[in-house]
C-alpha cells in the first residue's frame, strides 16, 4: 500500500491559481466521495488552505493515482490540466510521508513555525473521517503527523522567534515591560513599518494607541483606525508621560526627542520604563535617550539584528525538527511496511493450501483400488510438503518486516503468486490523540 | 542519621545546581523539569534534617554559625521554591541556588558535637527573633539574586546585546517586581525580628539595646531596605537603582552574619 500526495502551495502557485483550485470546507462531502470513487484510491483527505491545496490518498498504483488525482483536482475546478499541471507537486512512498510531516510542522509554511497549518490539517481530516474518506492507513498517518508536528513545537523553538521587525519589536517590548495588556502604545508620525508594529502590538494585547502627527486629521484618521486616541503634535510633552511604547517616524530634519525631555516625561510616571523605537531617518529621537535611566531606545538596525539572529537560530532549530521527522519516518515507514506482512502469508499459505487440495482431491477421486490408509498418508505427505516449501519464505518475509525492504518482498509475492488484493480490518487501529 | 540526610541534600542541591546552570546554558522543557524536581527533592531531605537535628538536640538549630549557614541556605530554597511556582523564572535558580548550596557545604562541620545550650538562649524570644532573622535574609538573598539579574539583562537592552542569556533571563518587569515583593515580605520580618530580638535583649542581659557591632549592623541593615521601600514607594525608585540598593543591602547582610559576632552569645 502507497501513501501519495498531490497539490500545490504558496511554493508552486500564486494566489491567482490557489483559489481556484481551493475546496470549500462547506461542500467538502462531494469532492471527497468523488476522490475515494477514483479507480484505485483508496483513502482520501483533502486539506484547503489559503496557502495549500493538497490531497492524501493511499492507493496500489502510484503513477495511476497520481494522476488520476491530478485530473480530479483539475475537472472538478473547471480547469484544464494543463494549465494546473505546473502548478503541481507529487510525492510518495517515504517522500509523501516526509512532506505532510514537514507541512504538519509548519517547516514548509509561508511564515516556518507559525501555528495555525497544525489546525487546519486537523479540521480537514476531521471532515475526511466524518466522510469516512480516510482509514486504518491515513488515520493512523495523520494522527503521526499531529503527534510529529507536537514533538517538533515543544522539542524545538521554531515557532518561538519573531523574524520580521513588527514582531520583534513586540518580543523586545515583552523583555523589558513584561506582560502588555495594561500597556500603552504612541504613534508619532505615520509610516508603514509604525503601523505595522502599532497592529502588532495591538494585537498583543496593548491596551490603547495613541497618535500623533504635524496634520491633525492625519492622526485624527489612523487614530479611528486603531480605535485609538488623537494628540495634537504641540502637545506630545503632555501626553507622552501616559505611553509604554513610542514608536517614532516623522520627516522632521531634527530629533524632537531628546534625553533631557525623557527624564522629565519619566519623572512624571513615576520612572516606570519606558520602550522608544526610532524608525525615522534621520532619526527622531536623540541616541542619548537610551542612556537615560529606564528608558529603553531601538532603531530598525536594533531590530535587524534581533531578526538576524532569530533566523540563524530559526534555521538551526529547523534542521533540529528535520531529524525529528526523519526519525518518526522511520518508525511509521516500518508500521506501514510491517501492515502486510501477515496477510500477505495468509493469504500465501491458502493459496498454497488450495492447490494442494484441488491436486490431492484430483489425484484421490481418479484412484480405482485405493489402499487402505492411502488418503490419510497422502494428507500428511502433501501438508508436509506444504509446510517445508513455505518455511523459508514465510521467515524471509517476517524478517524483512523487521528490516526494511518489506515491500519487496510483498509485492513479488503477490505477482508471484497471484495473491489477491488485502483487505485490512479497521479493529486494530487504537487512534492515539 | 542527619548525616545521611545531610550528605543526601547536598548531592541533591548540587545536582539541582548543575541542572540550573544547564537551563542557563541551553533551554529545555525536560531540564527544566527536572531541576525543579532535584530542588523539591533537596529541600524536601534538608527540611527533614533540620527537624531531626532539631529532636535530637530539642531546640532549633540556630545557635551556632554552621546550624545558622544550613538553616539559612533552607530558607534561601524555600523562597526561591516559591518565587519559581509564582513568576516562572527558573534562571532566578542559576543565581540562587548554588549560592545555597556553598552554603550547606560551609555548615559541613554542622553536627560535629551536641552541646549543652547556653542558658541565654533558652529564650522562646530568641527562637522567635531567629526564626524571623532567617526569613527575611532569605527574601534580601533572592531580592539580591534577582537584582544582579536584572542588571544583567539591562546591561544587554541597553548595549544592544541579544545573546543567548538575553532570550532566557526573563522581562524587566517581571525581575523588579520579584525584588519589590522579596523587600515588601522581606522588610516587615525583619523589623519584628530586631524588634523580638531586643526584647530577648532585655531579657538576657536587661538591656533592650547594647549598640553591640551586631545590633548597630542590623540598624544599619534596617536602614537601608527601610530607605530602599521608601524610595520605591514614594519617589517610584525602581529598576537598576532599586537593583543596586538591594544588591548592597545584602552584602551587608552577609557581611553582618559572618564576621559580625554576638555579644550576647558568642
Amino acid at each position: 500500500m502507497n501513501i501519495i500526495v498531490v497539490g500545490l502551495s504558496h511554493k508552486t502557485a500564486a494566489v491567482e491559481i490557489r483559489e481556484k483550485v481551493a475546496f470549500s470546507p462547506n461542500q467538502i462531502e462531494k469532492p471527497l466521495g468523488e476522490l475515494i470513487g477514483l479507480e484505485g484510491i483508496i483513502e482520501g483527505v483533502i486539506v484547503s488552505t489559503c496557502n495549500r491545496v493538497e490531497i492524501y490518498a493511499t492507493t496500489r498504483d502510484i503513477a495511476g493515482g497520481i494522476a488520476r488525482i491530478k485530473r480530479f483536482m483539475a475537472d472538478y475546478h473547471h480547469l484544464p490540466c494543463e494549465v494546473l499541471e505546473p502548478h503541481l507537486y507529487s510525492y510518495h512512498a517515504e517522500a509523501a510521508i516526509r512532506h505532510v510531516f514537514r507541512v504538519a510542522s509548519s517547516l514548509d509554511s509561508m511564515i516556518v513555525g507559525e501555528p495555525q497549518i497544525l489546525g487546519q490539517i486537523k479540521t480537514s481530516y476531521g471532515y475526511a473521517a466524518e466522510f469516512k474518506s480516510s482509514g486504518i492507513i491515513l488515520n493512523r498517518f495523520l494522527h503521526k503527523a499531529f503527534s510529529v508536528a507536537k514533538r517538533v513545537r515543544t522539542e524545538t523553538k521554531i515557532a518561538s522567534s519573531a523574524v520580521s521587525v513588527a514582531f520583534a519589536a513586540v518580543e523586545l517590548a515583552k523583555k523589558i515591560l513584561g506582560d502588555l495588556s495594561d500597556k500603552t502604545v504612541m504613534l508619532v508620525g505615520a509610516g508603514e513599518m509604525c503601523e505595522l508594529a502599532a497592529k502588532h502590538f495591538l494585537n498583543s494585547g496593548a491596551k490603547g494607541v495613541m497618535v500623533t502627527n504635524r496634520t491633525y486629521e492625519r492622526a485624527e484618521k489612523l487614530a479611528e483606525e486603531f480605535g485609538g486616541e488623537p494628540v495634537r503634535f504641540e502637545t506630545l510633552f503632555e501626553h507622552l508621560h501616559r505611553a509604554d511604547i513610542v514608536l517614532s517616524s516623522t520627516g522632521a530634519p531634527h530629533c524632537i526627542i531628546g534625553p533631557k525631555d525623557v527624564k522629565e516625561v519619566l519623572k512624571r510616571r513615576r520612572f516606570k520604563p519606558m520602550f522608544f523605537i526610532d524608525i525615522a531617518v534621520p532619526r527622531d529621537i536623540d541616541p542619548k535617550v537610551n542612556e537615560v535611566e529606564n528608558a529603553y531606545l531601538f532603531t530598525v538596525d536594533n531590530l535587524q539584528e534581533i531578526i538576524q539572529a532569530n533566523l540563524a537560530q530559526r534555521s538551526l532549530e529547523a534542521e533540529k525538527a528535520e531529524q525529528i521527522i526523519d526519525q518518526e519516518i522511520g518508525q511509521f515507514h516500518k508500521w506501514l511496511s510491517t501492515l502486510e506482512v501477515t496477510p500477505t502469508i495468509v493469504a500465501l499459505r491458502s493459496r498454497f493450501d488450495e492447490i494442494r487440495r484441488a491436486e490431492l482431491d484430483k489425484t484421490i477421486s481418479g484412484w480405482k483400488e485405493m489402499p487402505p490408509d492411502a488418503e490419510k498418508r497422502l494428507e500428511v505427505l502433501t501438508v508436509a510438503m506444504m509446510n517445508k516449501l513455505l518455511h523459508a519464505p514465510t521467515s524471509a518475509l517476517k524478517q524483512a518486516g523487521q528490516g526494511g525492504r518489506v515491500d519487496l518482498y510483498v509485492d513479488a509475492l503477490r505477482q508471484l503468486f497471484e495473491l489477491e488484493a488485502l483487505q485490512h480490518d479497521d479493529e486494530e487501529l487504537e487512534l492515539e490523540e | 542519621m542527619t548525616h545521611l540526610f545531610y550528605f543526601l541534600t547536598v548531592a541533591l542541591y548540587g545536582c539541582a545546581t548543575a541542572a540550573y546552570l544547564a537551563c542557563l546554558l541551553r533551554t529545555s522543557p525536560f531540564m527544566t523539569r527536572w531541576a525543579g524536581r532535584l530542588l523539591v527533592a533537596g529541600f524536601t531531605a534538608h527540611l527533614l534534617s533540620t527537624i531531626h537535628l532539631a529532636s535530637k538536640l530539642k531546640y532549633l538549630p540556630l545557635t551556632n554559625m554552621p546550624e545558622s549557614l544550613s538553616f539559612f541556605s533552607l530558607a534561601i530554597v524555600g523562597g526561591f521554591i516559591f518565587f519559581e511556582r509564582r513568576y516562572k523564572v527558573t534562571t532566578l535558580g542559576s543565581f540562587v541556588v548554588p549560592v545555597a548550596l556553598m552554603m550547606l557545604t560551609a555548615s559541613s562541620s554542622l553536627y560535629a558535637e551536641t552541646r549543652q545550650l547556653p542558658p541565654i538562649l533558652q529564650s522562646n524570644w530568641f527562637w522567635f527573633h531567629a526564626l524571623l532573622a532567617f526569613a527575611s535574609y532569605a527574601c534580601f538573598a533572592i531580592g539580591a539574586g534577582v537584582a544582579v539579574m536584572y542588571l544583567i539583562q539591562n546591561y544587554f537592552l541597553k548595549t544592544k546585546n541579544f545573546g543567548a542569556l538575553f532570550q532566557r533571563l526573563p522581562s524587566l518587569d517581571t525581575m523588579d517586581e520579584i525584588s519589590y515583593r522579596c523587600l515588601a515580605v522581606g522588610f516587615p520580618l525583619l523589623t519584628v525580628a530586631i524588634i523580638a530580638g531586643s526584647i530577648w535583649s532585655e531579657q538576657a542581659i536587661g538591656s533592650y539595646w547594647v549598640w553591640d557591632h551586631k545590633q548597630t549592623w542590623s540598624l544599619i541593615i534596617w536602614l537601608i531596605y527601610a530607605a530602599l521601600l521608601h524610595g520605591r514607594l514614594t519617589i517610584g525608585w525602581r529598576g537598576k537603582r532599586a537593583a543596586l540598593l538591594s544588591i548592597l543591602g545584602f552584602i551587608v547582610v552577609l557581611f553582618t552574619f559572618f564576621a559580625m559576632k554576638h555579644s550576647i552569645t558568642w
